[in-house]
């Protein structure tokens, strides 16, 4: 019975995490007034890139080293993330174009180089078969090595890779930055009224800059969790699903608040997999259960606006393009 | 000298808005976006594969226009895209962003497979047909109208609300698909493979004729009612400005509900026409991802319906073309969304180029 409690909340915890990257990045984006809905891509690009960079480093280097293992991937997915916050950061800051249209393009891509250098890289290289990276993704997938002896404890607690942990500091340091910090202040009064914090002697620019390019790095860790941890290190088009809009529902969900997001992202994720540890489901039902976090957050979503509460409230200027001589 | 000048530095560029562009360079500069899109996915083609580009693109043109059924599948496509473009730019005109087309046409669809399934052979086709048509335009209202009447009421966020909405359409039908396939492969198959009662009929001997006849009509009732109708002014003025609106006595509640209703029932129309029309089943795919890019086709149309034909023939002969590439040159067929990417990428830049203009610092000799 406990065991099985265990093995439901680490699940949950397994698919949560994906979810809680995209949801920390996400958060930051929207608070500096852009709506970035090419978050499902940017997770993409940011798992694939992972993915190529172990691949090269496993297939040029005769002796891995763990800390190279682990960080040619990471640097990687950092950099292909970022690239595709870049793209979406100069349209939509520098030449102000829509948000939305933006996002949406930029998903349709980022899927698409996802899917194409995933299912072709092995060809690059004359090779056969599909992508399997064991080496690096055992670096991954490494845990606490006490955590087996734990029992249920050890494995609610200790048993994921070292992403996970850094999925829950990540959007801890996010939260606090955000409530505690003067530039955190500062990017909030970016995206509340961008003409106001101009005024102030805020970088605007900036501010929406590295907010898009930071959030967009640290959702593209979500898919390089995914394709690591996860999947062990194989590629599977497609195979990410629609976790990245399931992280933007996160973010109304935890109502811009990346500490929420933690326990958000765990309780989505159980959503996403309940169906599996209920005996007798029908496959209908299974489906009706995948639907739970949608429905839930569009629950939470009409909630918010009724009761219309200050602070739970969207930034004030979220999807609108900031252009100084407009009044 | 002045010593103020150390203090005061003018940037090297200053951006001003632009005066309404003419007509005739704003193409233009559209027109070099999208060559340099071209010339930038032919560097990668050739980077890729070593390929004449100009053998790609040949290639690519082939994937639409080599034969007849080709031509008749390109328009068939481009009438389902144009149809959920059309359905979107009323509420985008409003500044209502519905970005849940996906699941509007996918309830649509769902509605009249359900029709078509429980009936099966059991009507007259034209009755059929009928209740399958109500049914859909039904789904797509109910899929849009709830979003719309919490934006009208509490301003609930409407892009957040419609795009979680797909995602509930699209478990929806697959569960639908299970409960109807007791067999678990997931898969509905054709409905009334023998009999065809309830499919349209072919028109011009062209089993797609009929849709794209349909929306060709629709393109140019849309076009007026935007344009010339009452209803199209109260529209823009909503989507100008919610205060003017509400000063010059527009009941702003109703216009919003009124408009996304259309939106949702046009919605439905496509997902009628690709379930009834074309597929004659009900998959998750059905939309395929053409909600999401009717968007971009209506935007990039400035949301005219009559720019949007070419805009619609513009993706779908991209999507086509380098679905096409794919397959001569053995590339994995992912190739074509890359390559749409990037071409959106170059338009939505380039409409900067139009709506602003750049000013470079003068000199300091002009200054004076």
């Amino acid at each position: 019975m406990f065991d099985t409690l265990a093995s439901i909340i680490f699940s949950s915890v397994v698919q949560g995490i994906p979810l809680l990257f995209g949801a920390t990045g996400e958060i930051i984006t929207e608070k500096s007034g852009h709506l970035n809905l090419g978050i499902p891509g940017i997770m993409y690009v940011g798992g694939i890139s992972g993915i190529v960079g172990g691949y090269l480093y496993e297939h040029f280097s005769t002796n891995p080293t763990a800390f190279l293992c682990i960080a040619i991937p990471l640097v990687s997915s950092l950099l292909g993330s970022g690239l595709m916050a870049l793209i979406y950061s100069f349209l939509t800051v520098t030449l102000r174009a829509n948000q939305n249209v933006t996002g949406l393009a930029l998903t349709t891509f980022g899927t698409g180089v996802g899917n194409f250098l995933g299912g072709s890289l092995l060809n690059f290289f004359g090779e056969s078969g599909s992508i399997s990276l064991l080496t690096v993704s055992k670096y991954y997938k490494a845990s606490f090595p006490f955590a087996e002896k734990l029992g249920p404890i050890g494995k609610i607690f200790f048993s994921y890779g070292f992403l996970a942990y850094l999925a829950v500091i990540i959007a801890l340091l996010a939260h606090r930055f955000l409530k505690k910090t003067r530039a955190g202040l500062n990017l909030r009064a970016v995206g509340e009224n961008p003409a106001t914090a101009d005024a102030a002697g805020i970088n605007v620019t900036r501010y929406k800059y590295l907010a898009t390019l930071i959030g967009g790095m640290i959702a593209g860790l979500g898919g390089l969790y995914f394709v690591m941890d996860y999947t062990g290190g194989t590629w599977t088009n497609n195979g990410f699903g629609d976790r990245g809009w399931l992280a933007i529902a996160i973010v109304i969900f935890a109502l811009w608040r990346p500490a929420g997001a933690i326990f958000a992202s765990i309780i989505f994720g159980g959503l996403y997999i309940c169906a599996i540890f209920i005996p007798g489901l029908s496959s209908a039902q299974k489906e009706l259960f995948k639907m739970t976090p949608y429905v839930v957050t569009i629950i939470v979503l009409v909630l918010t606006s009724i009761r219309n509460r200050r602070e739970n409230q969207p930034p004030a200027s979220l999807g609108l393009s900031y252009f100084r001589e407009e009044r | 000298m002045q010593k103020t000048d150390k203090t005061v530095r003018e940037p090297l560029v200053h951006i001003t808005k632009r005066p309404d562009m003419p007509l005739f360079p704003a193409l233009l500069i559209r027109l070099c976006a999208i060559l340099l899109a071209l010339i930038i996915c032919a560097l990668i083609i050739f980077w890729l594969t070593g390929l004449n580009p100009l053998a790609v693109y040949k290639a690519m043109f082939e994937g639409s226009f080599s034969s007849t059924r080709k031509i008749w599948n390109f328009l068939q496509n481009t009438a389902m895209l144009l149809c959920i473009a059309l359905a979107v730019t009323p509420a985008f005109r409003m500044r209502f962003w519905n970005l849940g087309a996906e699941g509007q046409v996918l309830v649509g669809g769902l509605a009249s497979a359900a029709v078509m399934f429980y009936v099966r052979d059991s009507w007259p086709s034209w009755l059929l047909i009928l209740v399958m048509l109500i049914s859909a335009l039904a789904a797509g209202i109910v899929w849009a109208g709830v979003p719309a009447l919490f934006k009208a009421n509490f301003g609930t966020n409407e892009t957040l609300f419609t795009l979680m909405m797909n995602y509930v359409a699209i478990q929806l039908v697959t569960f639908f698909i299970a409960v109807w396939v007791p067999t678990g492969s997931g898969v509905l198959g054709v409905l009334n493979q023998q009999s065809q009662n309830g499919w349209l009929p072919a028109v011009f001997n062209q089993r797609y004729g009929l849709n794209v006849l349909i929306v060709g009509i629709l393109t140019v009732v849309m076009f007026i009612y935007l344009r010339y109708s009452k209803h199209g002014y109260e529209i823009s003025v909503v989507g100008e400005s919610e205060n003017t609106a509400r000063y010059i006595g527009v009941n702003v509640k109703g216009v919003i509900i009124r408009t996304v209703v259309l939106s949702g029932a046009v919605a439905g129309l496509a997902g009628f026409l690709l379930m009834a029309g074309a597929a004659h089943t009900v998959t998750a795919e059905l939309a395929g991802g053409n909600g999401f890019t009717a968007v971009l086709v209506s935007w990039l149309a400035k949301f005219n319906p009559l720019t949007m034909i070419l805009t619609s023939m513009l993706i779908v002969f991209l999507q086509k073309g380098s679905g096409e590439i794919a397959q001569a040159f053995r590339l994995s067929s992912n190739i074509s969304e890359i390559m749409t990417g990037i071409i959106l990428f170059f338009i939505i830049g380039c409409e900067f180029f139009i709506r602003y203009r750049i000013n470079f610092r003068k000199k300091a000799e002009e200054e004076k």
